[in-house]
């Protein structure tokens, strides 16, 4: 029988909680459902399994990306309070098994997505994975605050797999649904890091609050939302969807509006002070499900 | 710092490993559960 003696110096085999902490389950919620909402916006009769198949691969995709983006920024995670607890800042797995489970997981989505929908889905999906992980984790995020702008593409690929899944084509509206993401990301990762400004700043990441300051933030933060209120009422205004999502596009984004005119008028700069901020970030999280639950809604029952 | 007991160590090396082999296991089965589907699913569409 062979011995189990474990150096002292390398930590215990990793959990099957770790290596599901590892995928960054709060962030894949929001990825599954926008690539769910882009499949079913194409409008198409796909086989369930195939679709939960595809579904399944951005959510393994999404979870490889961030294991993968954690195995390369464990020591910036040690530095920050919200991300210190994470596995391998707090010793609970050593760096090889976060590699190896996240390029594991990417080959095995990309693959399984390839066999059960089409390659065009497999090779955006890898695309997305590559670009999250070599973009914006290993080349952006240490080095430019517009990290956040140019990075959020990676976020924005879901709803557009989805509909390639269903359809095997790139068309208009998941590009507009893909261009609704990107612009959405700036406004809602800024407000987070008005709020945990110096946790970054700490870690070294030259997110723009600490590099050009909160009153640059916040005129960002506008700019960029009314970008991303063109972009969200765009399906409507060009004919791709229908009253139900134009109405709540329309409420949403009035509402996101107010708010980051709230966060422009407001003065705080320690974050005892940034209600507007938090609740723009709270708010932010929302608007992106209830506008994709809309346009589903909307595709299914008007267009 | 107390030093950990190598035996209580060993013990939870074992039950990692334990519980590590059976979600292998349970994965492995869910693969070949959705392979069979997807088969199936494919074979209904070109019909």
């Amino acid at each position: 029988m062979t011995s189990l003696s474990v150096p002292h110096d390398s930590p215990l085999p990793a959990s099957s909680r770790d290596l599901f902490a590892l995928t960054k389950p709060r962030v894949m919620s929001l990825v599954v459902f926008t690539g769910l909402c882009g499949l079913l916006a194409a409008r198409l009769p796909v086989h369930p399994v195939l679709g939960v198949t595809a579904v399944l691969c951005i959510a393994l995709g999404a979870g490889a990306a961030g294991a993968l983006n954690q195995w390369y920024e464990a020591d910036l995670d040690a530095k920050m309070k919200r991300t210190a607890g994470r596995p391998l800042p707090a010793g609970r797995m050593d760096r090889q098994t976060a590699l190896h489970f996240g390029i594991g997981l990417s080959t095995f989505s990309v693959l399984l997505m390839g066999l059960a929908t089409n390659y065009l889905a497999a090779a955006i999906l890898a695309a997305s994975i590559l670009f999250y992980v070599l973009v914006y984790t290993v080349w952006l995020k240490r080095r430019t605050a517009q990290n956040i702008v140019i990075g959020g593409a990676a976020g924005a690929f879901p709803p557009l797999i989805g509909w390639v899944a269903a359809t095997g084509e790139i068309g208009l509206l998941p590009l507009l649904l893909f261009a609704i993401i990107f612009l959405w990301t700036p406004p809602h990762f800024w407000a987070l890091s008005l709020f945990v400004k110096s946790d970054y700043a700490n870690a070294g990441v030259p997110m723009l609050p600490v590099v050009a300051g909160v009153t640059t933030t916040r005129r960002h933060i506008a700019l960029y939302t009314l970008a991303m209120a063109a972009a969200a009422i765009a399906p409507w205004a060009m004919g791709l969807a229908g009253w139900i999502y134009g109405a709540a596009s329309i409420m949403l984004n009035a509402m996101f509006l107010v708010l980051a005119g709230a966060v422009l008028a407001n003065r705080a700069t320690e974050p005892g002070g940034m209600k507007p901020e938090k609740r723009l970030f709270a708010f932010s999280i929302l608007y992106l499900f209830a506008l994709f639950g809309a346009l589903v809604a909307d595709r299914w029952l008007v267009a | 710092m107390t030093p950990q007991d190598p035996g209580s160590e060993q013990e939870l090396v074992r039950k990692r490993q334990r519980e590590r082999a059976r979600l292998m296991a349970l994965l492995l089965g869910g693969f070949v559960v959705l392979m069979f589907a997807i088969t199936i699913a494919k074979m209904s569409i070109n019909q």
